[in-house]
């Protein structure tokens, strides 16, 4: 279920809090409407993604897992 | 009734150890990535943290400590060189994880607007001047504290 992403983070071997830390400040610099991808090796990140979204208010499009790795899909809505 | 989310989270960091040191400022910066004014009281041997150069010197103590990975009767964790082997080990666990150094998270919460407040009576009790202590914090009593924490902030205490 990949989407088009207009900008890519990679948060590989980063653990917690730092892949939401940038994601925010990856989010800010984005327009609205845009999709940011995120990539993470944090299992953390799979309930920290859907509490940061649903506290801020952008949309996680869609998640995914493979082989340790997580991909996740945000879309700017503010 | 309406969902009332809290958009504030208030912070007491009262200790100077490796393992103190963290939860406040991950909770913190974390609250601030997700659009919450946050603020940490650096209170007693909490200043430690905010000293110039002492972020990523903290030290992990091994006496009084059963919850060590390695359990270390309190007669061993006495001895000298002790609590330097332990904060060796949790420094080097924590490195594996790739967990961000003390430093680059106050750095992170600096720049994105935690408010960091030096307790000034403990700054006097403790002899330690603001120049002593790292740059873009702010130096505070209790009232500072209790009228940021409330309006209607999730109080927390380290």
């Amino acid at each position: 279920m990949a989407e088009n992403a207009d900008q890519t983070l990679d948060c590989s071997g980063l653990a917690c809090p730092m892949p939401i830390l940038k994601t925010k400040k990856a989010i800010d610099a984005m327009k609205i409407g845009q999709v940011l991808k995120m990539i993470s090796t944090d299992a953390g990140s799979v309930p920290d993604v859907n509490a940061w979204t649903s506290k801020t208010g952008h949309t996680l499009l869609s998640h995914e897992e493979h082989a340790g790795t997580y991909t996740f899909y945000i879309k700017k809505v503010k | 009734m309406a969902d009332e989310q809290s958009k504030r989270i208030a912070i007491i960091a009262g200790h100077g150890t490796l393992d103190a040191a963290y939860p406040p400022l991950i909770l913190a910066t974390a609250a601030a990535a997700m659009e919450m004014e946050a603020a940490i009281f650096f209170t007693f041997y909490g200043l430690e943290i905010l000293k110039k150069g002492k972020a990523d010197h903290l030290k992990v103590p091994p006496i009084a400590n059963p919850a060590m990975p390695v359990p270390m009767p309190n007669i061993i964790g006495m001895l000298p060189g002790m609590t330097a082997a332990a904060t060796w080990m949790m420094n080097s666990w924590m490195k594996k994880a790739k967990v961000a150094s003390v430093s680059s998270l106050l750095d992170i919460a600096i720049e994105s607007g935690v408010r960091m407040i030096g307790c000034q009576m403990t700054m006097d009790v403790m002899g330690i001047k603001k120049e002593d202590l790292i740059d873009g914090i702010e130096i505070g009593g209790a009232a500072t504290f209790i009228e940021f924490a409330s309006h209607n902030a999730i109080t927390l205490s380290f």
